[in-house]
């Protein structure tokens, strides 16, 4: 199987296939026409027409109208919109950063041997296949500062009671921590991938070499397991710019505005202010924030490729 | 004796990775089998005793629960059924074609927030009529499971051999009798990983049923996340809902650990 968002299927064709390529277009193109009108209808109609109402005043109920570039003029004079930025930019390093470095550390783990192996990465990945809304409502009911499971066990360690979501100043770290809980997994999965396509023989002549364990890590694990991990980098940070459904129903943005994040903004403007235009607007920009951190991780794997 | 120390070492190491896991899920079921005096109390009560079953009654008596399940049952069947429809054959067309353009444009579905899409599908809906219905919420559901189908059904297809289809090419089978004789009962297990992940990862979507249902059109999450703004103060039912909601998906997971784990090792499918 190719690594999903990471490996394009199809490799590069060679001239002289050219001619069948044509030929294989006309004859299998048929298979792809049903999904292409979904995607199409799904997909692409809800991007062009999000691009249309961005250059619009346009209330639900109230009518639109054509303002062109004013709803991105705007979005960039909002204070609100900007600490929107800030807070998911502060969000997205902490919930890449640490699910990375655990999900690495766990995968080597999970590549050794060892009794009830299945079962227990079967519950290791069990976080990320539950359902979010149910999950978040666990979390929540264990952030409770009074009768919180957490501040109990906190108490136990003689540390202090924390005010988890409900102080402006833990509220990120604390939805950190539950998507670090929640995607940790996939880290682990991605990477264990990698692990087990590494082959044996370099790791037998190092031993033969006198390579002891840091050193056949360093020089053959590392290097060979490298492009994984960028992978999951990538898709760790897509993901992570576009949380939503946990921290909505934790914190729905607040206290105040402190957990906001672009997602949380968009939803407010689009569904509970019935803005469209101005959410559109805010599709866009949010979009090309996403495509070029992931251009960038893309451009910074493929140098490492070069270099590997 | 190193070799001990090691071994406790490894063993320690392992329980530390599982235990977030199970102690989150555990502590739901607490929750859930618990009085709203033992939930309440401080310190908190750990294992429920003796365990009771009012909150699950409970949740069944004051809610439209079944209505909630019929409705997500109804939702992720057909948008998985819908998916596997049109996506195995694109996925085998994209596989055979080596269409990386199309491959690309799946990325794309895969890159974009769930939300972008509901903003144009929900004012497409209202002027349609069909809010109200759980139609809508079917037809954004497949913004989830067809990148997911198509996804997995192309690197499955690409690790088949050509040689059979060939071989029946040569003996004049048509290009769909090659793919619905040959090529689809290879892809049995294939299949098998892209219905698990599209219906769970269709099961566990929020966004697009908040937004698009109304009072009967609701899903289960929607539900579940509804009785958490109007009921926080009783645990026991909350925690009842939730576990009865993820449930399904719990037990599908530990079915199917190996086909998922093979999906998704596979590469960041993820809907949402």
């Amino acid at each position: 199987m190719p690594g999903g968002a990471t490996a394009l299927p199809g490799g590069a064709a060679t001239a002289a296939a050219a001619p069948r390529r044509r030929n294989y277009a006309r004859r299998y193109g048929w298979f792809i026409v049903p999904a292409g009108i979904v995607v199409l209808a799904v997909i692409l109609f809800p991007w062009a027409f999000t691009l249309f109402m961005s250059a619009h005043e346009w209330k639900i109920g109230g009518g639109h109208h054509f303002v062109g570039l004013d709803n991105y003029r705007k979005l960039f004079t909002d204070e609100r919109f900007l600490s929107s930025i800030a807070r998911t930019l502060y969000f997205t390093a902490l919930a890449v950063i640490l699910p990375m470095v655990f999900g690495v550390a766990a995968a080597l783990v999970f590549a050794r041997n060892f009794p009830l192996r299945g079962l227990a990465r079967t519950i290791f990945i069990l976080p990320m296949m539950a359902t979010p809304v149910a999950v978040a409502l666990v979390w929540t009911m264990m952030f409770h500062p009074q009768l919180g499971v957490l501040n109990w066990i906190l108490t136990q360690f003689g540390i202090p009671p924390s005010m988890w979501i409900y102080d402006a100043a833990t509220v990120i770290p604390t939805l950190v921590m539950v998507e670090v809980w929640h995607w940790t997994p996939l880290v682990m999965l991605i990477v264990l991938g990698g692990l087990a396509s590494l082959p044996i023989d370099p790791y037998e002549a190092a031993k033969i070499d006198g390579a002891n364990a840091w050193q056949s890590f360093r020089h053959i694990t590392w290097p060979l397991l490298l492009p994984f991990i960028v992978v999951a980098l990538i898709i760790r940070t897509i993901d992570a710019l576009k949380a939503f459904d946990t921290i909505y129903v934790i914190t729905q943005g607040g206290p105040g505005t402190s957990s906001e994040t672009i997602n949380i903004f968009l939803y407010l403007q689009g569904f509970a202010y019935y803005n469209m235009g101005y959410a559109s607007a805010v599709v866009v920009v949010f979009f090309l924030l996403i495509v070029s951190l992931a251009a960038l991780l893309l451009w910074t794997r493929n140098r490492v490729k070069d270099a590997a | 004796m190193m070799r001990i120390l090691e071994k406790i070492g490894f063993a320690i190491a392992v329980l530390i990775l599982v235990s977030p896991g199970a102690l989150v899920f555990l502590w739901m079921l607490s929750l859930a089998l618990k009085t709203e005096l033992d939930n309440t109390a401080w310190p908190p009560v750990f294992i429920p005793d003796p365990p009771v079953w009012d909150n699950f009654l409970s949740v069944f008596a004051r809610n439209d629960f079944l209505l909630y399940t019929w409705n997500s049952v109804v939702t992720s069947f057909s948008a998985t059924g819908l998916a596997l429809l049109i996506g195995v054959p694109a996925g085998y067309g994209i596989a055979k074609m080596r269409a990386t353009r199309a491959a690309m444009l799946i990325l794309i579905a895969r890159i974009t927030p769930g939300l972008s899409y509901l903003i144009p599908l929900f004012l497409l809906f209202q002027w349609l009529g069909l809010t109200g219905t759980l139609t809508p919420i079917i037809i954004t559901h497949l913004v989830i499971t067809v990148p997911i189908v198509v996804w997995v059904m192309i690197g499955f297809f690409e690790g088949l051999p050509a040689e059979l289809e060939e071989a029946a090419l040569v003996d004049g089978a048509t290009i769909w009798q090659a793919f619905r004789h040959v090529a689809f009962p290879l892809a049995r297990p294939g299949i098998t990983v892209a219905t698990i992940l599209s219906f769970i990862f269709s099961w566990n979507n929020f966004i697009f049923a908040m937004v698009l249902a109304g009072r009967e059109t609701r899903t289960l999450p929607v539900a579940v996340n509804n009785m958490l703004t109007f009921e926080q103060i009783s645990w026991g039912p909350l925690a009842a809902a939730a576990l009865l909601v993820t449930l399904p998906v719990l037990l599908l997971t530990l079915a199917a650990q190996k086909q998922i784990i093979a999906g998704l090792t596979a590469g960041g499918v993820k809907g949402g």
